[in-house]
């Protein structure tokens, strides 16, 4: 146990409820003085919600949470800054129209008989980003600047307001190798200056590279906090995901990897800045698996197979011909399907019945002059609802008052309807019900019978197993594995996600 | 069918229920509103004077309910209604015949429509500001074609747009029924209606469900801007001339608010073309009761804005879950219900 006082934030037993979910349940989180502290986890951990907490952007339901070893309670984010807790955002929360100066002084501004004084102003904004080396013209307009260099004069600003802690929440997300390079050494700066700070990312590279402890958040839950030192990356990708290593062998595995034609065959396909160029074969009658942490490429690959993005290099074709699928129209004329990961955004027409957003892809296909009858589109959605046991009053319920599980069922029984050969699935049981979830995967595995070819994306792995003939593994938005037959067990995938950069990316 | 008849029927009601009570209450004030005369083979009387003043609210509601169902809004009726006014006068004096006029003045209604569908669908410009440009410059275009004057003429054939008769109906009467009817079957009988539905609800849902949602948009603006050419032919011909400064001026408003007063939702998705109709009438019922009532004119826009602050409350949500619950509560608490209707 380390003396109290080094730390410099430390909270216990932090709970927070929301209205039908608990988004924290009891969890510990300690940063010390001058070190910088990851928080890990999958989407949906926990992470922005323990954030808020401390920031007091969430009032938290119970815990106790120290500043220098005092009980502080932020009501606010202001409260919080004040305290000395500083956050920067993904999305830069700074004023683009502002200029540099303006920004990092908005609010207290120096002043000369009661008015702002510019000049004083901008002297300090230029005295205070020297200290992080950024030599810019603080009276142009932030908006003029790149992400990268935004990024920064936030956080000088927060470090200049609170100084005591710094929470990063995936700063780097939208910056290249080098904006994140000059990032990282702002922020080794500030930790040998004592700060304590923060970082949220999904990039394990950068975890290493710059964190000197990891905690790990699942489900709202703590697993674990580790000096980074002395937890190896497949360790902490177990952690992450929550699979005991050693008992996950693939018993369940239906090892029966389909020897049939290749029905699909791409080739070099990919597209700048979105998914680096991979090779895929899909058969008829089988279900390629695809895995990968968040940002690993894994919808990205999807939407680019698709035509939801174009590909901009490479080739795709089914029996000696080329498939066109420069747009989704085009692609479900060649017989795709794609149900979305986002399905509120993505997915559902909320205000439509079942009834139509179950037709609405079949009629897109047939075209407006062809509409299906009244009586063939109740008599397709009396038919699915059956088959996929959509649970609803009767099938003109708006589709937004439906469950998560039953939106989902529904979205698939639109692609169902029209008899795809190639049906794409990313992240088809998120949040939906035990119930739900296990259909789900029954209707994958009689799909894959029936001589579909299905591509499944999902961050379950066991589900993964379950139902794949292969899978491919993803890592920094390319494809860098591939598991067939025995290989596809959850240590096999966790193994390869976790396997070094430099193995994965040897032309780089 | 009777299901759907029914749906359909408790759809419109609202907007009926208003529109009877509104005349009723212009009859009060009026005794002679509802009485009707045929002579030289024509009707008149004041039912049909609002049929016939409402001609143009209720084509540019045709195309603005689809432009509405569709997340959308367009502002430059009014202007294209001048332009096309402007353009029809132009072709007419210069002798282009009356089909040939027609048809250049509807042909300029969709450039005007493709030109706002462009910036919507294919430049992804906001629609409010999209159809701003063209609500701000029409008119500015319709003065250079009528060269800043009232551009008159004195085609029989063009007047007749404006003020003969057909099987006793005005014809802007029976351009509108017949155009709204058309529309409206086309919408429904096909997949259309569905289509545009879904893309308004959720553009990005039902382009990955392969609906050409950049196609359809264009349509949908398209489809305004033939509806405003009608319009401002029918304006036109009604004055037998082109005033590039008042020709449907505003009138986009009312358009807009036709469509709101019929129950559209201006989030888009679900869309009635007859009740947007319904709501045009509603408007063009408050007009001309207010002028027959023989109030001040000063209050006529106050009495109006009033009358339709009242609808729109009538409809809102809040009040609908209100009466759902006034009416639940009506035995326990009669005393109470009362008091809250005053």
């Amino acid at each position: 146990m380390q003396p109290v006082n080094s730390y410099v934030l430390s909270a216990t037993g932090i709970d927070k409820i929301f209205p039908g979910a608990r988004a924290l349940n009891g969890v510990d989180f300690s940063l010390r003085r001058g070190e910088v502290h990851a928080l890990l986890g999958e989407n949906g951990a926990g992470k922005s919600t323990l954030v808020k907490c401390l920031t007091g952007a969430y009032r938290r339901d119970g815990g106790r949470i120290l500043l220098d070893g005092a009980d502080i309670d932020p009501q606010s984010t202001l409260e919080a800054q004040n305290l000395g807790i500083g956050t920067v955002y993904q999305e830069v929360n700074l004023l683009p129209n502002l200029t540099v100066a303006e920004n990092l002084f908005l609010g207290r501004q120096p002043k000369r008989f009661g008015l702002i004084d510019t000049r004083e102003m901008n002297r300090r904004a230029r005295a205070l980003l020297a200290e992080y080396e950024l030599d810019i013209d603080v009276t142009a307009e932030l908006a003029a600047y790149s992400v990268a260099v935004q990024q920064v004069v936030a956080i000088a600003r927060a470090v200049d307001l609170s100084g005591k802690v710094l929470i990063l929440d995936e700063p780097t997300a939208s910056l290249d190798a080098h904006e994140v390079a000059m990032l990282f050494r702002i922020v080794r700066r500030l930790r040998e200056r004592g700060l304590g700070i923060v970082f949220i990312t999904h990039f394990l590279e950068q975890v290493y590279d710059l964190s000197d402890r990891i905690t790990v958040l699942r489900n709202g839950q703590l697993v674990g906090t580790r000096e980074t030192a002395d937890l190896p990356r497949r360790d902490l990708i177990a952690m992450m995901l929550g699979r005991e290593l050693v008992e996950e062998v693939a018993t369940e595995h239906a090892a029966k990897a389909a020897d049939g034609e290749v029905r699909f065959r791409f080739r070099g396909f990919g597209r700048k800045g979105h998914i680096e160029p991979f090779d895929l074969d899909v058969r008829a009658g089988e279900v390629v698996g695809i895995a990968g942490l968040l940002g690993s490429g894994r919808t990205e690959t999807a939407e680019i197979l698709f035509g939801a993005e174009r590909a901009d290099s490479g080739t795709a074709e089914t029996a000696g011909r080329a498939l066109d699928l420069s747009s989704p129209r085009a692609a479900i004329r060649e017989k795709f399907g794609f149900c979305p990961e986002d399905r509120k955004v993505d997915g559902i027409v909320g205000d439509l019945s079942v009834r139509e957003n179950i037709a609405l892809a079949l009629q897109a296909r047939r075209g407006w002059a062809r509409p299906i009858s009244r009586a063939e589109q109740d008599r397709l959605a009396d038919q699915y609802i059956k088959a996929l046991d959509i649970r609803t009053s009767d099938r003109e319920k708006p589709i937004k008052l439906l469950s998560g599980g039953n939106q989902q069922k529904a979205i698939l029984a639109r692609w169902l309807a029209t008899n795809p050969d190639f049906l794409i699935l990313d992240e088809p049981t998120r949040g939906i019900d035990v119930g739900a979830h296990a259909e789900i995967i029954r209707l994958i595995e009689s799909l894959c019978e029936k001589g579909m070819s299905l591509i499944v994306i999902s961050s379950e792995l066991e589900e993964l197993v379950a139902y794949s003939h292969r899978v491919i593994v993803l890592r920094d938005r390319a494809h860098v594995a591939e598991l067939v037959g025995e290989e596809v067990t959850t240590a096999g995938i966790v193994e390869a996600i976790a396997a070094s950069a430099s193995a994965g990316r040897a032309d780089a | 069918m009777t299901s759907t008849l029914k749906a359909y029927a408790i759809r419109l009601f609202p907007q009926v229920a208003a529109l009877v009570v509104i005349l009723l209450m212009v009859s009060f004030a009026f005794p002679d509103f509802f009485r009707l005369e045929m002579q030289n083979g024509r009707l008149y009387g004041s039912l049909i004077d609002i049929l016939n003043r409402g001609a143009p609210v209720a084509l540019l509601a045709i195309g603005m309910t689809v432009v509405i169902a569709t997340k959308g809004i367009d502002l430059s009726v009014g202007a294209v209604m001048a332009i096309c006014g402007a353009v029809a006068a132009a072709c007419i004096t210069s002798g282009y015949g009356l089909v040939g006029t027609l048809l250049v003045t509807l042909g300029t209604g969709i450039l005007c429509g493709l030109w706002n569908g462009v910036l919507v669908a294919v430049l992804d410009i906001q629609p409010i500001i999209a159809t701003l440009v063209l609500m701000v410059a029409g008119r500015g275009i319709a003065q250079l074609i009528t060269e800043g004057a009232i551009l008159t003429f004195n085609d029989p054939g063009l007047i007749f747009i404006g003020s003969g008769s057909l099987l006793g109906l005005p014809m802007p009467v029976v351009i509108w029924l017949v155009f709204g009817l058309v529309v409206s079957l086309v919408v429904r009988r096909t997949a259309l209606g569905m289509l545009i539905e879904a893309l308004g609800v959720n553009r990005r849902a039902s382009m990955l469900s392969g609906v050409s949602t950049g196609v359809l948009l264009i349509a949908a603006y398209v489809l305004c801007g033939l509806c405003a050419a009608i319009a401002g032919i029918i304006a036109a011909a009604d004055i037998r001339g082109a005033d590039a400064n008042n020709a449907g001026l505003w009138l986009e408003l009312d358009a807009i608010l036709a469509v709101v007063v019929g129950g559209n939702s201006l989030l888009g998705g679900r869309f009635s073309i007859a009740a947007s109709l319904l709501g045009a009438l509603i408007i063009q019922s408050v007009n001309t009761g207010i002028l027959l009532s023989g109030f001040p004119p000063e209050f006529n826009l106050i009495i109006k804005a009033a009358i339709i602050v009242l609808i729109l409350v009538i409809q809102s949500p809040r009040a609908q879950s209100a009466f759902v619950f006034l009416s639940r509560s009506q035995g326990a608490a009669p005393a109470k219900t009362e008091e809250e209707a005053k």
